[in-house]
């Protein structure tokens, strides 16, 4: 017999095997979701979710689909929160601090309190990229921030209005295209193939009969 | 921490680590291959496929599930839908909002098409997002697109459309190029020299990775550029049935709000499927690494409407779904835990098999040690073999694990495993559609015209098992050429009248074919409701 526990969804009580996660206690006790689940793997952030335990003061976060009910949890989940994204053209930016003041001065107002860091669900130091953020140094942020599921729970919790997943989301692509070394062989590989430099190879292999695939990929020399 | 029942197999796996690190089992032959495949392989079972009744591939197998969506009753009758009314009228219609919808949209949009994404979930919600290990581009000195090809058409069984094969490996450098424009952060050296893998059957190292978060990096980097082109998304909002006019052609498609169920008319010139896969309909009782909505939504639209399947039958079973703990029964672990040299131990502490072989293989393999062996551990939600995870802080020093599968590390950590420290229970998984809606090198379908299909929803592209690396590498390049021919088609279509009427046309085949059956598709999502377990 499966043990069970006492939860509350949105308030109402509900028994469910001790075992489940949030979310898959939701849908035992008869919620089909359509908000509110992703992937279910903890990699999409749609299941952003607030809890106290019943007689606890701390109010807790976490992402539903990775996290086991307890006795006494009262949940509410959080499908939607109203982050700021700002648009601009990737090709026209430049990687200095002037473009964070232009687009999210907002981070400029954090007043330090670290809830942002004490909420996140994958326990990134949310408070330390923004800092770096603030300072124009997107590396350190990128390299911060890079677990970052976008679940906005840390911004649902700043008395700034800061748009934490956001800002590190420009400050990665920054990152990636303009501050991060570029990569001479793949440009060469790209340009030998616009040459047509494998043109030939390619539709030799193309042009042979399966038996002599079979050959060929059967004896491959695989780089150890 | 494992519980007291796993401590006598997990002393014998510790005990023998250090020489299982030196050892180097031998590979398979091929017909060592053939013969584990058709004895333990899901794809081989016969009595789980049924033959299809109607439509474009009628008496042809595929899963008994799939066959059951594709012979079912559209959610709607031509009449409940006023076709006049028209709530959006574009050039290009993206349906689905993954990978190879995003790809796609990006593309229709600099082409200067008005372009529009629909998608049942949020923009994300896709097996892109859950990616881990990687993708594949021949960029290195050593390798080449003709060594790329070579692989893949092996680890495919030579069943791959060689014209659809040759586009993918010889767009790659350049897919990968264009990402790294767009922001993507793959994994560098200090040179900017790209770090790479092997996968399971690459004879050459040219897995690029983001750490273990290679989908997640893309998806979200694809996403924040779509919403700034100002591209419309429209969420929540599922397509329930193609438009077409009266010479056949994709028209449009009737969406449904998933949460009011309002209907609602969207015209447009071309229409690209870009729906995913098909995890959440496991099949044969199996566990899924996919997202929420990977129910074959695509594949059925396309099919009511004319549309051709190839290799519907074969689906790839990742070897390495975890198995336990229960809370994340069938969650991928990554191939690049494997890449970076943790092998597979059976309950004696024994490797049974090469790491790196292709993952049907690696899959029927597992199953073998566990059900005819009987060398698997009994979680106690069925058996399992070790991933002896330990191996990589010994063989890449400690840190490794930290640094380059970080995400690994924290779902088992979630639930008090130290993966640095502890090997993990994995299973095969549910993973990838190896099949889909058949298409020329354009991608269009041939049966349907201005029908794009892009993604998980293509058949053939990687024959009838893919390399790990290859899928986030066929969304992008066919996801981007899919949207540039779509909006370059787009300019030239003059759209006839839209209809229906294929909804009455396959209802009649049907009914001719004597088939009684009360349900309707696409499924759109899984119903785990009242439910303890998901399979």
């Amino acid at each position: 017999m499966e043990k069970m526990v006492n939860i509350y969804l949105f308030g109402k009580q509900y028994s469910v095997p001790e075992q489940l996660t949030i979310m898959r206690a939701m849908e035992y006790a008869g919620y089909q979701l359509v908000r509110g689940c992703g992937c279910r793997n903890g990699f999409c952030g749609a299941c952003a979710t607030i809890y106290r335990i019943k007689g606890d003061r701390e109010l807790k976060t976490c992402l539903a689909c990775q996290t086991k009910v307890e006795e006494g949890m009262y949940i509410a989940t959080l499908p939607f929160f109203p982050l700021v994204k700002q648009v601009y053209d990737i090709e026209k930016v430049s990687p200095t601090q002037q473009i964070m003041m232009q687009l999210y001065p907002e981070i400029y107002a954090c007043v330090g309190c670290n809830a942002c860091t004490k909420s996140c669900p994958q326990s990134l130091n949310v408070m330390q990229y923004i800092a770096y953020a603030q300072r124009g140094e997107f590396d350190k942020c990128a390299e911060e921030s890079f677990d970052c599921v976008m679940c906005g729970i840390c911004s649902t919790r700043c008395p700034a209005g800061i748009s934490h997943p956001q800002v590190a989301m420009l400050a990665r692509r920054l990152n990636g295209k303009y501050l991060a070394p570029r990569s001479a062989h793949l440009e060469n590989r790209v340009q030998e193939i616009h040459n047509g430099t494998f043109n030939e190879l390619i539709e030799a292999l193309m042009g042979k009969p399966v038996e002599e695939l079979q050959e060929l990929y059967n004896h491959r020399d695989i780089e150890k | 921490m494992y519980a007291t029942e796993f401590q006598e197999s997990l002393k014998a796996v510790e005990a023998a680590r250090e020489a299982n690190i030196a050892c180097e089992p031998a590979r398979m032959t091929a017909k060592e291959k053939e013969d584990l495949l058709a004895a333990y392989h899901p794809d081989y079972k016969k009595s789980e496929f049924a033959t299809l009744r109607v439509g474009p591939n009628k008496g042809e197998a595929v899963p008994r599930e799939l066959c059951e969506l594709l012979e079912a009753n559209s959610r709607i009758h031509a009449d409940d839908v006023d076709l006049s009314d028209v709530r959006y009228d574009v050039d290009v219609l993206v349906i689905g909002g993954g990978g190879a919808g995003a790809s796609a949209a990006i593309e229709a949009d600099a082409a200067g098409a008005r372009t529009m994404i629909v998608t049942k979930l949020r923009i994300g919600d896709a097996n892109t997002m859950m990616a881990e290990g990687g993708i594949q581009a021949a960029d290195k000195e050593n390798d080449s697109p003709a060594i790329h090809f070579l692989d893949a058409y092996g680890g495919g069984h030579f069943a791959a459309k060689r014209e659809l094969l040759a586009k993918l490996v010889c767009e790659a450098p350049e897919a990968i190029a264009w990402l790294n424009n767009l922001g993507v952060e793959f994994d560098k050296a200090p040179d900017g020299t790209m770090i790479t893998t092997h996968g399971g059957g690459t004879s050459r190292k040219r897995m690029h990775a983001a750490k273990d978060y290679s989908g997640a990096e893309i998806m979200r980097t694809l996403r924040d550029e779509v919403l700034n082109r100002g591209i419309p998304v429209v969420d929540f909002t599922a397509a329930v049935e193609l438009i077409l006019d009266g010479k056949g052609r994709a028209a449009g498609a009737v969406l449904m709000n998933m949460e009011t169920r309002e209907l609602m008319v969207a015209r447009a010139k071309t229409v690209i499927i870009a729906t995913g896969g098909a995890g959440r309909m496991h099949y044969q009782g199996f566990p899924t690494s996919n997202h929420y909505g990977a129910t074959a939504d695509g594949l059925v639209l396309g099919y009511r409407a004319g549309a051709k399947l190839l290799y519907a039958d074969t689906l790839q079973y990742h070897p390495t779904g975890a198995a336990f703990p229960q809370q994340i029964f069938g969650a991928l672990v990554t191939e690049k835990v494997r890449s970076l040299g943790a092998k597979l131990v059976n309950r004696q502490g024994r490797v049974f098999m090469h790491p790196l072989e292709t993952r049907d293989v690696a899959a029927a393999s597992i199953i073998r040690e566990c059900t005819a062996r009987g060398m698997g551990v009994d979680t106690g939600s069925g058996e399992a073999v070790w991933l002896d995870t330990p191996m990589i802080e010994r063989i890449g020093g400690e840190g490794t694990i930290e640094s380059r599968i970080p995400a690994m590390m924290r779902m088992f950590m979630r639930y008090g495993i130290d993966i640095r420290r502890e090997p993990i229970l994995v299973y095969p998984t549910l993973h990838y559609q190896n099949g889909g809606l058949d298409i020329n090198v354009d991608g269009m379908t041939p049966n349907v015209e201005n029908l794009f299909v892009a993604g998980e929803a293509v058949g053939g592209i990687h024959g009838r098992n893919r390399l790990m690396g290859n899928s986030l590498l066929d969304v992008i390049v066919f996801g981007r050429s899919a949207g540039k021919n779509a909006a370059q088609t787009a300019k030239t279509v003059r759209p006839g009248k839209p209809t229906l009427a294929h909804i009455g046309k396959f209802d009649a085949e049907r009914a001719a074919a004597g088939i009684r059956t009360d349900a309707v598709s696409p499924r759109l999502l899984p119903d785990y409701t009242r439910r303890s377990s998901e399979t």
